[in-house]
């Protein structure tokens, strides 16, 4: 493999698209006769180099998770070459045709058709051109790495196309984003052919990233840069009454930009861009009280207004079945708080406005659309912007990467140079957009033999998308907001999503207004797996809750109940992989400081099925709850890298762990509180599991459904569920940190 | 502002800067030395750590003018693909990242420790891992590649 500066080099020629002259100074090649950079084009999605490897053009990218190793066998698969010849160029709008970013966990799903339809195009292309190449029929060519041999001669790739163009049409199904797709007349191969696909393959990304010699986003440096830093205000919604120049005149160079309510200052030197913030005096107009107290949060949710009521699942009369006579009612509220993105670092963007053009490096993971909202910001045609994707300190949705995007080019081209934006911790924690807090009531009605006749699920929570999933419009950056242009949210939430049987059945969701529309570090997005943790700890702490009033098995419970196969399967797997045994939670009491126990969660995301079983203790002593084992099933289809799956898989119940033992964000009446990691903790070593036991289920028969998030949602209920079963104690809310946990022991 | 006179990975360097400036904003900037990095600037996640003969040091607050006359070593000092410290071999054997922001504070900090503490216990390790930051949640692979480089310098 080639080091990433010398990729760049080496294959500048086959990846610069020509519609974008200024995009082959950042290559430092020159292009002619590349077709448009459009889905229509198979040079758009694949190219074979002279020496005969191959470049995949990705709309998607990896941050971390080994997707491109995924991309590059699904590419190699169709073309029967070795996935090491297979190069994935990610997220840049130069290169590559908007599949939409990182999104959903659909980067394989949906990200790798359209590539792999051009592999499988590409291949029958070749093969056309070998027939006529050998003078032997098609149907007697055989391909093993790039060659094609037929009769007793063989020609490679690199012979028939290296280094130039298909020139080939492809039909689009004119879909912009995760659906984007195209159509060719070649048949990709079987899952029953498969060679590559299914295969572990080691990640590209470790070496550069252990010995230091690749490039973050962060390490992006443009001759002649300025470094920047936003000043956000001190609360929401803050206007600039005036601000003091002379504040920061004894730091040589620095400087201040402000528009309306946007203020920045930059420098030369980043330390001094970082001093100058700490120094200039801003004298902000402020609302005052615009937040609820912290501890009312969750009443605040329960008088609010709903702006829309959504009912995706109804089944039945549940309202008539809750209220017959004879049965027994059960329910239960669960609460969760606001959770910020809080990425390793702060978000990072570099611009490059020159003329009527911006280049933009970023972290965003949805660089297309950093394209489109650049170019809406600063009036230029989308075609004049281009925005490279570089991988950022952690990417895990709508975080602060936007912003620092639009913020660097805002800039850069009000100072006509290149500039470096990073924010500060604070930027990170505090002004990030934020999970939405919520609350969710679960009602249930048993019969006299315990039966579940109906079943009531309602999330009421703030919108996940106040600030929508990208920044192709600014009104949904700070930069814009504070320019005017103010949020148009979208109302939406969401619902568990499983398959209990239950012949009364009502699941709905309902939004209330944001605290503050504009400029507010309580806005929401999307934070990974975007509500499903929140519905799951509730949705399946409440099943937990059915078995136990009826005495059950939770295991044996949910079984009676899921109607999915699937979802039955990655049940009975998980339990198995835990060794389960089949008894009610909770466990009999003992008289020890610290209690074990066992619990079980299970949910479906967008067609994958995950089930995870938790091994926890819990001291009663300090509170503190110890995930020690986690076992989980899960069932994506197809799996194309069973080594990354598992590592995604892994990464995901210890994030998922992190946001139910310890995150929320604290705010006061005026301003949020948390804004490094010691007002914002996450896990750390001492509380990560021992070990995560992962069975993974198999089925080469059906398409792949993606992995990214899945297991993130089963893990709060699977902990919650445990610690019911070590201690008799229900924990309604989250996180499930050591005070609120020794409390609640102490109350029991 | 002043000179300061250090060596880094090796090498010995001038840096011209205030004294209280982070030494991190020498490395970065006037050093051009991209791995280690900016993650909170308040010793709070690790992301910044390097070594100032041979201890680790979070160089985000760690004023340069205290970092003059001494040796610094940064990740890609550590160790290179040629000759890796065991624990990036470890960490490549164990294909730990997710976006690997965080790798300077777990292979520095535990590079230090392992050397001091070669037989260190489970628990021992997870305790002297307190105060690094990981987001992407790779603890658990975190940990089994530093247990691969302790068995391999054993």
């Amino acid at each position: 493999m080639t080091t990433r500066r010398e990729f760049l080099k080496l294959n500048g020629a086959l990846v610069v698209s020509a519609s974008l002259p200024f995009a082959q100074e950042v290559l430092g090649q020159t292009v002619v006769g590349k077709p448009p950079l459009v889905p229509t084009e198979l040079d758009s999605w694949v190219a074979v180099l002279p020496d005969g490897r191959v470049q995949a053009f990705f709309g998607k990218m990896d941050m971390g998770q080994s997707l491109e190793v995924a991309i590059a066998q699904i590419v190699a698969e169709e073309l029967d070459v070795v996935p090491g010849k297979v190069e994935v160029l990610m997220g840049d709008s130069g290169t590559s045709c908007n599949q939409g970013g990182a999104s959903g966990s659909l980067g394989i799903s949906h990200g790798a058709r359209p590539l792999r339809h051009a592999a499988a195009e590409a291949r029958r292309l070749l093969l056309e051109r070998a027939a006529r190449h050998l003078q032997v029929p098609e149907s007697q060519l055989t391909v093993a790495d790039g060659v094609v041999s037929g009769g007793s001669r063989s020609v490679s790739y690199a012979e028939l196309i290296g280094g130039k163009y298909f020139h080939h049409r492809v039909e689009w199904n004119r879909q912009t984003g995760n659906q984007m797709d195209i159509k060719v007349q070649a048949k990709p191969k079987a899952p029953s052919e498969y060679k590559v696909v299914g295969k572990p393959f080691a990640r590209r990304d470790v070496e550069w990233k252990v010995y230091g010699t690749g490039d973050f986003v962060t390490d992006v440096r443009v001759p002649g840069m300025l470094h920047a830093r936003a000043i956000r205000p001190p609360r929401a919604a803050c206007t600039v009454r005036s601000l003091d120049e002379a504040s920061i005149k004894s730091i040589s160079g620095a400087r201040v930009v402000r528009e309306k309510d946007f203020v920045a200052v930059v420098a030369p030197h980043e330390w001094d861009a970082v001093r100058a913030a700490q120094m200039l005096k801003v004298d902000w107009h402020a609302l005052d009280g615009a937040f609820p107290e912290m501890s009312a949060l969750h009443e605040h949710i329960r008088a609010a207004a709903v702006v829309k009521r959504q009912e995706p699942v109804k089944r039945g009369d549940v309202t008539a079945a809750l209220k017959a006579p004879g049965m027994r009612l059960i329910e239960a509220e669960y609460q969760w708080p606001f959770q910020s993105h809080a990425s390793m670092g702060p978000a990072c963007a570099v611009a490059d406005f020159k003329g009527d053009r911006c280049t933009v490096w970023t972290g965003s993971q949805k660089p297309h659309y950093v394209r489109d909202g650049v170019a809406r910001l600063l009036g230029l045609p989308p075609e004049n912007v281009r925005a490279i994707w570089v991988a950022g300190p952690g990417s895990y949705g709508r975080n602060d990467a936007g912003d620092a995007a639009l913020d660097a080019a805002f800039l850069s081209k009000a100072l006509g140079k290149p500039v470096r934006v990073q924010g500060m911790r604070t930027d990170g924690t505090a002004w990030d957009p934020k999970g939405p807090a919520s609350l969710l009531r679960a009602r249930a009605a048993l019969d006299a033999s315990g039966k579940v006749v109906a079943y009531e699920f309602v999330a009421k929570g703030f919108s996940r998308q106040h600030i929508a999933t990208n920044e192709s419009h600014p009104a949904d950056s700070l930069v814009g907001q504070a320019l005017g242009m103010p949020a148009k949210p979208t109302a939406i939430f969401g619902v568990p999503s499983e398959s209990y049987a239950f012949e009364n059945k009502l699941l709905a969701w309902e939004t209330i207004a944001p605290l503050v529309d504009n400029c507010s570090p309580l806005r929401t997005g999307h934070l990974r797996d975007p509500v499903g943790p929140e519905l799951h700890f509730a949705s399946e702490s409440f099943i937990d809750e059915l078995a136990a009033a009826t005495g059950e098995d939770p295991v044996a419970f949910r079984l009676k109940y899921l109607s999915n196969p699937r979802h039955a399967a990655v049940v009975r797997a998980a339990a198995q992989k835990a060794g389960w045994q089949a008894r009610p939670s909770p466990q009999r009491r003992r008289p020890a400081d610290v209690l074990a126990g066992r619990g079980i969660a299970f949910a479906e995301r967008n067609g994958t099925s995950v089930a995870a079983v938790a091994d926890v203790e819990v001291d009663r002593r300090s509170g503190r709850i110890w995930a020690r084992r986690f076992f989980v099933a899960h069932d994506c289809g197809l799996i194309v890298n069973p080594q990354g799956l598992r590592y995604t898989i892994e990464g995901n119940v210890v994030q998922g762990l992190s946001r139910t033992l310890f995150e929320q964000v604290r705010f006061d009446r005026n301003s949020v509180r948390s804004v490094d990691w010691s007002s914002y903790p996450i896990l750390e070593m001492q509380d990560a599991p021992e070990s995560i036991e992962i069975e993974l289920i198999d089925r080469p028969e059906i398409a792949p459904s993606g992995a990214g998030e899945p297991t993130m949602r089963v893990v709060p209920a699977a902990v919650a569920n445990a610690v019911f079963d070590a201690t008799g104690v229900r924990i309604r809310s989250a996180p499930l940190e050591p005070q609120r946990v020794k409390t609640a022991l102490a109350t029991a | 502002m002043a000179i300061y006179r250090l060596t880094v990975d090796g090498k010995p360097v001038s840096v011209d800067a205030a004294p209280e400036m982070p030494l991190l904003y020498a490395l970065r900037n006037d050093l051009a030395m991209n791995n280690p990095h900016f993650g909170c600037g308040l010793a709070q996640c690790g992301a910044c750590t390097v070594h100032l003969d041979g201890e680790p040091v979070r160089a985000c607050v760690l004023p340069v003018s205290t970092a003059a006359g001494k040796a610094v070593t940064t990740i890609k000092g550590l160790g290179t693909p040629e000759k890796p410290h065991p624990l990036q071999a470890a960490y490549v054997a164990e294909q730990v990242p997710q976006c690997g922001y965080c790798i300077n504070g777990w292979v520095m900090t535990a590079a230090a420790y392992l050397k001091k503490h070669p037989k260190a216990t489970d628990g021992e390790l997870r305790d002297a891992l307190a105060g690094l930051k990981c987001r992407c949640g790779t603890h658990v692979s975190i940990m089994r590649a530093i247990k691969r480089a302790q068995q391999s310098m054993a």
